[in-house]
């Protein structure tokens, strides 16, 4: 499911994306000039569901503290792709990965790596927000650090308040921190499972197609939210909304059947596209 | 459509309510069943006989040592077979799911589900009256009993753990917890209703079973309470079964007040399973 | 190892010594059910075999009589092998015809919200314990069917069967309702296209196509009613004998497993023996159908 309907003028999404005063700057932390610290370097990922490769060697650099999306057709692997960077992949049973994914070069396949504390530094909000649903909102936020027994019990208030107002949900909930999660509005869940996520204290934040459950408001909310966030977090967020794509994210790779066809500023995507087929496919061709 | 005549619907009708019938008289005997030993049973029932030893006295006999046997039996192998059955199924869902071993598993557990409960009684005679040593006690009654049902709560749990959501454990997985913090704090919390409703069913089960008992040794005269898991003990089932079995035609009717009381036991077993059940659903949100 | 990464270290282990004992024990749990059958494969075996050294298989497969507990010891199978299959026959003649209409009447012709009460309904019927069913057998099936046969003894094999058919009813019909309810619906309405009537298109195409499904419940049944202990116990009597006669008392073999053991039989003797070897036939019989059973089932469940 691409955008739906006419193709979109790539102009409208320049402007769309303007109005939200992206700095196209480089920032302080930056490397050099140019382009921000590589937060990611994945070379010749590869990735199978028993014998059906679905990854065929992607190579690209994640760029830290900058919102990097990932664009393509339903099946292109945009999925499998982000759930490679926490290992969440590998759970699924018959699942491989090939290849190397180094974070601050580490190489998280490596040995010795321990995929439950990459996943700590590399936190996950899924399609369907899927708050836990016998714990309560403050039990939510806190459910990652319960679960691995890292909460001091004084400071839980604290770490709660702070997460929930991260994820801008601080002022809808707060009266009613003890009900359950989820009794809330499809949005305000999918910002709670992001307070989950932030309260981890992740440096990376996985989103597999955040929005895709939600109404046009809630949507924007959480736009909105990424804005905020990415000055403190790397986020790589999936979509197969093109207008979404263009809207929040600093760099955009676009993925068709395992590979990667083009990764460029989004700026360039969106409106200079190299390739035929990136072009094709954000001018509504296919997908 | 010459072959549709009234003959034809006739014949249809017949039918179809010969096939209702096949359902409806096994159900009426049942209800006959029900009938015959309430009618039975009322001329026994009453505080006194659940407060009586048995007696040699038809009139005087009571249920009292069977029905806190029973209570005993029920509780100790609950207290068994839980932990056990439910291991089980977490293992064979969450740890296991496709190996090799699983499939041998459960495999095994298909057949032992089909296996007579009397030859259960064998096991615990040789396994653990003799071998183990326990003798002809309240412990290996509960153990042999806990043996034949784990099936039951295993197939039970493995249902419920597959009705917990996928994402919520990708969800904690990807909070970095480990598989058993999710499994420990995500997945059982959810399938909690419905591991206690499989298995109180699985317990009442137990209440009802008579011949592994026997074999394993219940006493059927039995004038003290069981005050050890070592102790001799007997069990509603087994005093129903003496009384039935015995020449005597009054004896026939403390054999259907001790009926009463089984099913009554069961049947409340059975009722707080289901309350469990809906009260839980309810609040799963 | 520890790295000097910001943001936290990756390497290391997570789960400590604590969560992999969890997974040994876990493990563990689910080995029992296998240690549950080599258990009961032992036990059987070791008397058995201790069973074996005293009397001869000749014995054991070509007398004709089952005396063990009596001076002049005897120790021919048949008799209750035959107890067994007489009051197993029965049952399954009752069964039969009920599970079977009872499965037609909730796959083909009940409305869901009758099929909805009626099925868990009729699933009552193998949830209540046998010692109840025993006592019906006895004291209210018995008398009436004195009334009716002329000679039918205190102790038949005629009515404890008839009521265990009734208990094994549900077996065959939820069994035999997902068998009819795997047919496709396409095969009927290829047989309405081509005119058949509603019982022709039963008949003719469902059943014969669920053949195998049925197969497998009965088979299952069957099982049932062999290993099926109380209610034979108390209403069938406890007199081995070679007889296919209903009317008679005969003793099955669960029912001679009980007898011994409401003696007290010491440990070591012949007699105690006696319990497992029978149990073993019983075992082998029982094992046997339930595979044979669930082979079928699974060729339905491939084929449709």
């Amino acid at each position: 499911m691409a955008s739906a309907g006419a193709p979109t003028a790539p102009e409208k999404l320049r402007m769309t994306q303007s109005a939200h005063s992206r700095p196209g700057r480089p920032r302080e932390n930056s490397v050099n000039s140019e382009e921000a610290a590589t937060k990611f370097r994945v070379r010749r990922l590869a990735a199978w569901f028993g014998s059906q490769q679905v990854l065929h060697g992607l190579d690209l650099d994640i760029s830290k503290q900058r919102v990097t999306a990932i664009i393509g057709p339903s099946g292109c692997g945009k999925s499998t792709f982000i759930r490679c960077l926490n290992r969440m992949h590998e759970l699924v049973p018959s699942a491989r990965v090939g290849g190397e994914v180094r974070l601050d070069d580490e190489d998280i396949y490596g040995p010795g790596v321990d995929p439950v504390l990459l996943r700590r530094r590399v936190g996950m909000v899924f399609q369907k927000p899927n708050p836990f649903p016998s714990m309560s909102i403050r039990d939510n936020v806190l459910a990652g650090l319960r679960l691995t027994h890292q909460l001091a019990r004084a400071h839980a208030n604290e770490i709660n308040e702070k997460a929930l107002r991260s994820a801008a949900l601080w002022d809808e909930v707060k009266d009613r921190l003890d009900e359950p999660g989820a009794g809330l509005s499809g949005g305000q869940q999918q910002r709670l499972c992001i307070a989950r996520a932030l309260a981890v204290e992740p440096d990376v934040l996985l989103m597999d197609e955040p929005c895709s459950a939600l109404d046009p408001i809630a949507t924007a909310r959480i736009e909105d939210l990424i804005h905020t966030l990415r000055e403190r977090y790397t986020i790589v967020i999936v979509t197969h909304n093109m207008q979404q794509a263009a809207r929040v994210s600093d760099r955009t790779a676009f993925l068709l059947t395992g590979e990667l066809v083009e990764y460029a500023p989004t700026d360039r995507i969106f409106t200079a596209p190299s390739d035929k087929r990136t072009e094709d496919y954000i001018t509504g061709k296919f997908g | 459509m010459k072959h549709t005549g009234r003959r034809g619907v006739v014949i249809e009708r017949l039918f179809v309510a010969l096939c209702l019938g096949a359902v409806i008289v096994p159900l009426g005997l049942l209800l006959i069943l029900f009938a015959d030993v309430l009618s039975d049973a009322v001329q026994r029932l009453g505080w006194a006989f659940l407060t009586s030893f048995p007696s040699r006295k038809a009139a005087l006999a009571g249920v009292y040592p069977a029905f806190v046997g029973t209570l005993y039996l029920s509780f100790i192998t609950a207290g068994l077979t839980l932990p056990l059955g439910v291991g089980a199924a977490i293992y064979l869902e969450e740890y296991e799911r496709r190996g090799r071993l699983a499939n041998l598993i459960e495999l095994n557990i298909a057949n032992l589900a089909g296996v007579p409960s009397v030859i259960y009684g064998l096991l615990g005679l040789g396994l653990f009256v003799r071998i183990a040593g326990m003798g002809r006690s309240l412990l290996a009654g509960a153990a042999t009993l806990a043996l034949l049902v784990l099936p039951i709560v295993i197939m039970a749990s493995r249902e419920a753990l597959r009705t917990v959501p996928l994402s919520l454990r990708e969800g904690s997985y990807a909070l970095g917890a480990t598989r058993w913090q999710t499994i420990r704090q995500v997945v059982l919390p959810m399938a909690f209703p419905g591991i206690l409703t499989g298995s109180i069913l699985a317990i009442s089960r137990a209440v009802g079973e008579t011949a592994p008992l026997i074999v394993v040794g219940a006493l059927t005269y039995v004038t003290f309470l069981p005050d050890s898991l070592g102790a001799p003990f007997t069990a509603l089932p087994i005093q129903i079964f003496n009384w039935v079995s015995r020449p005597q035609a009054e004896f026939v009717l403390n054999a259907a007040a001790g009926i009463v009381v089984l099913l009554g036991t069961m049947l409340a077993l059975n009722a707080a399973a289901i309350f469990l059940r809906n009260r839980y659903q309810k609040r799963t949100y | 190892m520890l790295s000097a990464a910001p943001g936290g270290r990756v390497h290391g282990r997570s789960a400590g010594l604590g969560e992999r004992l969890i997974e040994v024990g876990l493990l563990g749990c689910g080995l029992l059910s296998i240690f549950t059958t080599a258990g009961i494969l032992f036990v059987l075996a070791i008397e058995t075999f201790a069973f074996f050294r005293e009397v001869t298989l000749a014995q054991f497969f070509f007398d004709t009589q089952w005396t063990p507990l009596f001076a002049d010891k005897h120790f021919g199978i048949w008799p209750l092998v035959s107890g067994t299959v007489l009051t197993s026959g029965i049952a399954i003649l009752v069964a039969l015809p009920f599970g079977l209409l009872a499965a037609i009447y909730l796959s083909e012709f009940a409305e869901q919200r009758v099929r909805k009460v009626l099925k868990p309904a009729l699933e009552i019927l193998a949830g209540v314990p046998t010692i109840v069913y025993g006592y019906f057998a006895l004291v209210f099936v018995t008398p009436i069917l004195q009334a009716m046969i002329p000679g039918l003894a205190g102790f038949n094999s005629l009515s404890a069967g008839m009521i265990m058919g009734m208990m094994i009813i549900p077996m065959i019909s939820s069994m035999t309702e997902d068998a009819l309810y795997a047919v496709p619906n396409s095969l009927r309405e290829g047989a309405y296209a081509l005119g058949a009537t509603r019982l022709s298109t039963i008949f003719r195409v469902v059943l014969p196509a669920a053949v195998s499904g049925i197969a497998a419940s009965v088979i299952l049944a069957i099982s049932r009613a062999v290993g099926e202990t109380m209610i034979v116990a108390i209403a069938a009597g406890q007199q081995p004998r070679l007889t296919l006669d209903p009317r008679l008392p005969v003793e099955t073999m669960t029912t001679y497993i009980v007898q011994v053991s409401m003696g007290d039989t010491p440990a070591g003797t012949l007699e105690y023996r006696s319990i497992f070897v029978v149990g073993a036939a019983l075992f082998v019989m029982t094992f046997t159908m339930n595979f044979v059973s669930q082979r079928l089932t699974r060729r339905y469940r491939s084929a449709v």
